[in-house]
């Protein structure tokens, strides 16, 4: 078996008082897709933003693609150039096109040349189905359209690990499955990822592993058929009753 | 598609003047005694200020012809005698030439920066050469130029040049400044709010007193700095004190997920904010910058309190002549209007860049 590519051990993490991780131990292995969900505040977004550090954890250790994060910038921007991030509200840059939000990183990070940047960032509005739409600017797209220009952005530097935050949490209906259909095809063309979402169909369809949080802690984690289908925790079951009621 | 309207859509308003007027002067009976009532005040105002502008004025001849008309009219008199000395200060006679292809290039280079399609970093390397270059063509000494002192150099000249370069360097010291005051370093947070409230608690004049007065005391003996650069230096720390908070306005409204996106990307520090944060959020503070901007173009004409003579300077000392002295008032409307031109240039200008290509903002 190879070496995980993330590895928490005993990670905990406060918000002032508030005890938000709880002695946290997961590690993925390449090409594993785990989807992470739970009740609001169980701490499902903080772990995946204490992956590529937007949030610093207090305890424990995180390595990343061999990089242990740490206070040394150095490393943190090592590890920001291997993990795409998705967020739930699209975060795209409103006074770039959406072929400059996909070009931005690439020339300014990894010193592309803007025409190979421009051809690279092309191939992935392609992939998420939206090439007509790269001189348009955020503000003139639909969500739906703005969070597939997100996930092209973050491919674009080639990351070897995806965190999704919630991608279809802020979209309407209509729009959820053109945004889920992208994802699905990624995870498999066998893309590391992690993905905190409500979407249960989606989580059977693709997850290697689920994870249910509650109170900072991963209370239980399993293949889905399992998850779905044998519950072993009884706040899982009362969550999956829940969330699978309607 | 043509233009029509569908046939469900909403009814035309009526259009033209009359309409107009209908439905915002006179929509109703208490609107249309104010506005009968504006336009007889409006009317009123209006011949007494073209009767005094223009029509009793005296436009031409010495002073005598200007006492004969009794107040009647407007002096402009005065200002056909003493245009060359308001312009351009105690900068010597002969020479005037230069301050005035100074002002001319000047305009002309504000003309063509105004022009989108030529912004490039080589714009901004062309202002500091032209700067440079206008110092020169008024500093003399080169190129058979007969030196002048920058003791002489006065009026219109003096304040462009103190204003511009007061603005254009205080913007990227404010921008550090603002920076500074939002760094998760405590050094350099303590230094820049220190430094901030330092400066924004004195009033410019006593700054501008400092750097004449007490300022070379604290040097060395036998060095010497020019007084026209400390006066520069003193309204660059001054203004740039008041537009670091304006632009720590704008990086407070920018949401965290901006900078969180940026982050997620690996861009680092210095470039989230140069090509993400910054773009925005000083786009979202021109209103106010432009309040400073134009704020600093007016202050400078507290330099005439440590003997430099800017526009407004030149015209208190033009019209302390005996023989003009009781046509002060058309000598202060004249810099007024000067002071119009170039602040309502500004705020015009500043709100085409708000604007800006409009596709950028969101619908």
């Amino acid at each position: 078996m190879s070496a995980p590519i993330i590895e928490l051990r005993q990670v905990h993490k406060w918000f002032a008082r508030f005890h938000v991780l709880r002695a946290i131990d997961l590690s993925v292995k390449a090409g594993e897709r785990i989807v992470i969900c739970g009740p609001s505040g169980s701490g499902k977004s903080t772990l995946i933003r204490c992956i590529n550090r937007l949030e610093t954890h207090q305890k424990g250790t995180i390595i990343v693609d061999g990089i242990e994060l740490t206070e040394r910038t150095r490393d943190i921007e090592a590890v920001r150039r291997k993990v795409g991030m998705v967020f739930q509200q699209f975060n795209l840059f409103p006074h770039l096109t959406a072929l400059q939000n996909c070009t931005l990183a690439p020339i300014w990070v990894q010193g592309l040349p803007k025409r190979a940047a421009e051809e690279a960032a092309m191939r992935y509005l392609e992939r998420v189905r939206i090439p007509e739409q790269a001189h348009k600017y955020p503000g003139q797209l639909s969500g739906g359209q703005q969070q597939r220009v997100a996930i092209a952005r973050a491919l674009c530097l080639n990351p070897k690990i995806m965190l999704f935050d919630e991608p279809t949490s802020a979209l309407d209906p209509e729009m959820i499955k053109e945004v889920l259909d992208v994802i699905v095809e990624l995870a498999e063309s066998g893309m590391t990822m992690l993905c905190v979402t409500h979407e249960m169909g989606f989580a059977r369809r693709v997850a290697d592993r689920v994870i249910f949080m509650d109170e900072g802690e991963i209370v239980e984690a399993a293949p889905p058929e399992r998850f779905f289908g044998a519950p072993e925790n009884e706040r899982t079951r009362q969550f999956l009753s829940q969330v699978l009621a309607h | 598609m043509t233009r029509g309207h569908a046939p469900n859509g909403p009814p035309p308003l009526p259009r033209g003047p009359i309409a107009w007027a209908r439905r915002h002067l006179f929509n109703t009976w208490y609107n249309a005694i104010l506005t009968l009532g504006a336009l007889y005040l409006i009317a009123l105002g209006l011949k007494a200020a073209i009767g005094w502008i223009i029509v009793d004025a005296v436009w031409l001849g010495g002073s005598e012809a200007c006492h004969a008309a009794k107040g009647e009219g407007a002096c402009w008199a005065l200002i056909a005698e003493k245009h060359r000395f308001i312009l351009f200060g105690t900068y010597p006679y002969e020479e005037q030439w230069r301050p005035a292809l100074a002002v001319a290039l000047f305009v002309a280079a504000v003309g063509l920066s105004t022009w989108r399609r030529l912004w490039s970093r080589a714009l901004v390397v062309g202002w500091f050469v032209l700067f440079a270059a206008l110092a020169l063509l008024l500093h003399g000494g080169v190129f058979g130029l007969t030196p002048v002192s920058t003791e002489l150099w006065g009026g219109l000249p003096l304040t462009i040049l103190l204003s511009v370069i007061g603005i254009g360097l205080s913007l990227p010291l404010a921008v550090l400044l603002a920076l500074g005051r939002r760094s998760s370093m405590p050094l350099i947070r303590a230094i820049s709010v220190g430094y901030i409230e330092l400066v924004r608690g004195v009033p410019l004049i006593s700054i501008l007193f400092m750097a004449s007065v007490m300022f070379p005391l604290f040097l060395p003996e036998g060095v010497t700095i020019n007084k026209l650069l400390r006066a520069q230096v003193g309204i660059i720390l001054f203004s740039a004190a008041y537009l670091a908070e304006v632009v720590r306005g704008g990086l407070q409204a920018i949401p965290s997920g901006q900078y969180e996106a940026a982050d997620a990307l690996g861009l680092g520090y210095w470039r989230k904010m140069r090509l993400v944060i910054l773009p925005q959020a000083l786009r979202l503070v021109i209103p106010p910058m432009v309040n400073s901007f134009i704020a600093t173009f007016k202050d400078t004409s507290l330099v005439i309190i440590i003997g430099l003579y800017d526009l407004l300077g030149a015209v208190r000392t033009a019209t302390n002549d005996p023989l003009w002295r009781a046509f002060t008032t058309e000598g202060y409307i004249f810099v007024a209007a000067i002071f119009f031109v170039f602040c309502s240039f500004m705020s015009r200008y500043s709100r085409r860049l708000e604007q800006g290509a409009g596709e950028r903002r969101p619908q």
